[in-house]
């Protein structure tokens, strides 16, 4: 132990308050704990037939890699170039014009240059440049190009594990570079050597079997359920009979998984269970929830092409099993990307479905014409537009809410209103955070793309510094004590986030803002709100 | 002059030295930007820590409030701790503004630089800096927490989708009774 110890001298030869100043292609990458997710888990990287599942770790020199890697990274490399246009002219044309370079949350919260999206695709472009145009190759780094050696390797693996595909850069290029799809090609040609982390792998290995991250199986799944409609009945004095795999029903609800069993997406799938309760007793309407397809969430996204494709195809497959009308998805940021981006031309078209139409008001869904799938805030705000929900916003009169747009549903497809129009008619206490913070410029949470984990909490708090930042504000000047969100990553990371920087905040999910304020037809007087705490003005009573 | 009016007359200066020396503790490329960009939101560290910086010196030359101290230093230690910095990296940037003062003294009041009150100054500056590593160690341990928390959060929805867990009943053991 002794051996490992600095002795004085070098301990003070460290105590330096100014960093060297070297350029980014000779400064190495230094692998830090608490930045990086745990390498993967064998099983399950075998599970899905992905390449090199062996145990390794990150920290170590071997990274126990094929004997041939470099020559496996040209190929791919080669062949995404060739199969995807958009990658080989992202290459190209970035002119390093720097408008992108300080709109990272990642590079704002941690100080790392290397975090500049810029930056991080140069990682990739300097060995683009060596491998395959003429100029790299013959002026080497004064083209800024280098070649793949093993440590540029793990500086891949680091920062593309630092970026979670938010496209909040892409929104400041001015040639609209999209920086999420080099994050995408770089992790899809790492994942060809078993560069991959347990945090994504395991999910998806889980998800292939079972039907959703966790590994739920159908019963259990059912059982869990069943334990909020017991919470449910506690609230509201009503004994709600959720449908499961009803073949006849109108719709086929899917969510994340993580509704199902993390606090506090947990009231936010009390709150579909009671909307669609509501909207079964009012008008009819026939909901059914899938023990089969029964995630939202495609981790898959994470990985390959070729894996976002196997997941999604679950959905669909179930809902043209169980013949309902077109689908309604919950509250989750990833599973929006991609199905409003990819679903239609890699599973596409769902033409066995309708174009979806809301029975209960008459509105088209116009925009969801071709995945046939509707966001639960878009059919929550059209009921309520047409005045077809009751609801008692002052049940919400303890909260001062303010919403957190989640990158995929805002930026990724364009849903930027509707949840704040549900939001502002449950609630009576609403406040926007700062105009570059929020809506198509949205902060991430910092935990994206499959880092939710635990062992990276350094890498969660630094990169949703700028998104806490923004929350922290609101909460100083309104009093704001709840961040609302359509996402259910967002649920499970933010908590820790607000813990950190902002503790007085807690956050929720806006379909449970809903549910606290919806009169169910026959509920008994409430006391509590879904998470049992008592009512503003029967605090007393409790 | 006395060093309390001198300190009140170069504040902002000072500040201005103080808080470039802060931010050069970064890589020169984040540096830049942490000066150049003046929105909060867009430049969180920054605007951090220059708001940090301003009410510790307000501080020093004034009535050294403990929880005002606490409340300048903790947003700077939160996110330092969570950045690249050893523990020392972290917090040492409280003891940069003894060579900021000095050398800003030597300029433009060189008289001031020795006798009990720069000693006092200095001392000021100390407890600000032991300050600052208890609140670096607070943060740590709350990381350390969140991470413990997250590992339990799991463990225990694991275990309770396993039906593993019996949760306590309303009947009360009756303690004369060792079957129950």
């Amino acid at each position: 132990m002794s051996d490992e110890l600095i002795t004085a001298d070098e301990m003070l030869t460290q105590i330096d308050h100014k960093p060297p100043g070297k350029g980014w292609m000779d400064t190495p990458v230094n692998i830090r704990k608490g930045m990086y997710c745990y390498a993967s888990n064998p099983k399950s990287v075998e599970y899905l037939g992905l390449p090199n599942a062996r145990p390794w770790n990150p920290m170590e020199d071997d990274w126990k890699l094929p004997d041939n890697w470099q020559e496996i990274v040209h190929n791919a490399f080669k062949d995404r170039l060739e199969r995807f246009r958009s990658f080989k002219v992202f290459m190209d044309i970035c002119v390093r014009c720097g408008a992108c370079a300080d709109k990272c949350h990642f590079f704002l919260g941690t100080g790392d240059p290397k975090n500049m999206p810029v930056l991080r695709a140069e990682l990739l472009r300097s060995v683009y440049r060596n491998d395959f145009t003429k100029l790299g190759k013959i002026m080497g780094k004064l083209n800024g190009a280098r070649p793949l050696t093993i440590d540029v390797l793990k500086e891949w693996w680091y920062y593309l594990y630092q970026c979670t595909e938010c496209r909040r850069c892409s929104l400041f290029c001015p040639y609209g570079i999209d920086t999420a799809e080099i994050t995408i090609m770089g992790r899809e040609i790492m994942n060809l050597l078993g560069l991959n982390i347990d945090w994504i792998a395991t999910p998806i290995a889980n998800c292939y079997r079972t039907g959703n991250h966790l590994g739920i199986q159908p019963h259990a799944f059912k059982d869990m359920i069943d334990f909020f409609v017991e919470d449910i009945e506690e609230v509201t004095g009503l004994a709600l009979e959720p449908s499961f795999n009803q073949k006849d029903a109108d719709i086929l609800f899917i969510t994340p998984s993580g509704d199902v069993f993390a606090d506090p997406g947990t009231y936010s799938c009390m709150g579909y269970l009671m909307l669609f309760h509501y909207l079964k007793e009012k008008y009819g309407l026939k909901v059914t929830w899938s023990t089969y397809a029964s995630e939202g969430g495609n981790f898959g996204f994470f990985t390959s092409h070729e894996m976002m494709k196997r997941l999604n195809s679950k959905m669909y497959a179930e809902a043209r099993r169980l013949g309902v009308k077109w689908i309604l998805g919950g509250e989750c940021g990833h599973m929006w990307r991609v199905i409003h981006q990819y679903m239609d031309t890699m599973n596409g078209p769902a033409d066995f479905l309708e174009e979806p139409v809301n029975p209960i008001t008459g509105t088209k869904f116009e925009n969801a014409c071709n995945t046939k799938m509707v966001h639960i805030s878009e059919f929550t705000a059209d009921l309520i537009k047409h005045g077809k929900l009751d609801l008692d916003p002052s049940r919400n009169d303890h909260l001062s809410v303010t919403f957190h747009d989640s990158c995929n549903p805002s930026r990724g497809m364009g849903m930027l209103d509707e949840p704040r129009y549900v939001i502002q008619n449950v609630c009576k206490n609403f406040h926007d955070m700062p105009a570059n913070t929020i809506r198509e410029q949205t902060f991430c949470c910092g935990s994206g793309s499959g880092l939710n984990a635990g062992e990276n909490m350094e890498q969660r708090m630094a990169g949703g510094l700028p998104r806490a930042n923004a929350v922290k504000h609101v909460h100083e000047k309104y009093g704001v004590n709840m961040l609302s969100c359509v996402c259910a990553v967002d649920r499970a990371a933010l908590p820790a986030l607000m813990e950190y920087f902002v503790p007085e905040v807690e956050v929720c999910g806006v379909t449970e803002l809903v549910a606290n304020a919806l009169i169910l037809p026959g509920e008994k007087e409430r006391e509590t709100d879904l998470r049992m705490e008592p009512l503003p003005g029967r605090e007393e009573e409790s | 002059m006395n060093l309390e009016k001198t300190l009140a007359q170069h504040k902002a200066a000072i500040l201005q030295a103080w808080f470039d020396q802060v931010v050069e503790t970064y890589p020169s490329d984040t540096a830049k930007m942490l000066k150049r960009r003046k929105d909060p939101f867009a430049n969180p560290v920054g605007s951090t820590t220059r708001k940090g910086l301003e009410g510790l010196l307000e501080e020093l030359t004034g009535r050294m409030e403990p929880q005002n101290i606490i409340s300048h230093l903790d947003p700077i230690i939160r996110i330092r701790s969570v950045q690249s910095f050893s523990a020392s990296q972290a917090t040492g940037f409280v003891f940069l503004l003894k060579a900021v003062i000095r050398r800003r003294l030597q300029d433009k009041a060189p008289q001031c630089l020795h006798g009990e009150a720069m000693t006092a100054l200095e001392d000021r500056i100390d407890r600000m800096a032991l300050a600052a590593f208890d609140i670096f160690m607070q943060c740590r341990e709350k990381i350390y927490a969140l991470k413990a928390e997250d590992q339990r959060r799991q463990t225990a929805a694991a275990l309770r989708r396993a039906n593993l867990i019996t949760e306590v009943g309303d009947k009360v053991p009756d303690p004369k009774n060792n079957n129950t």
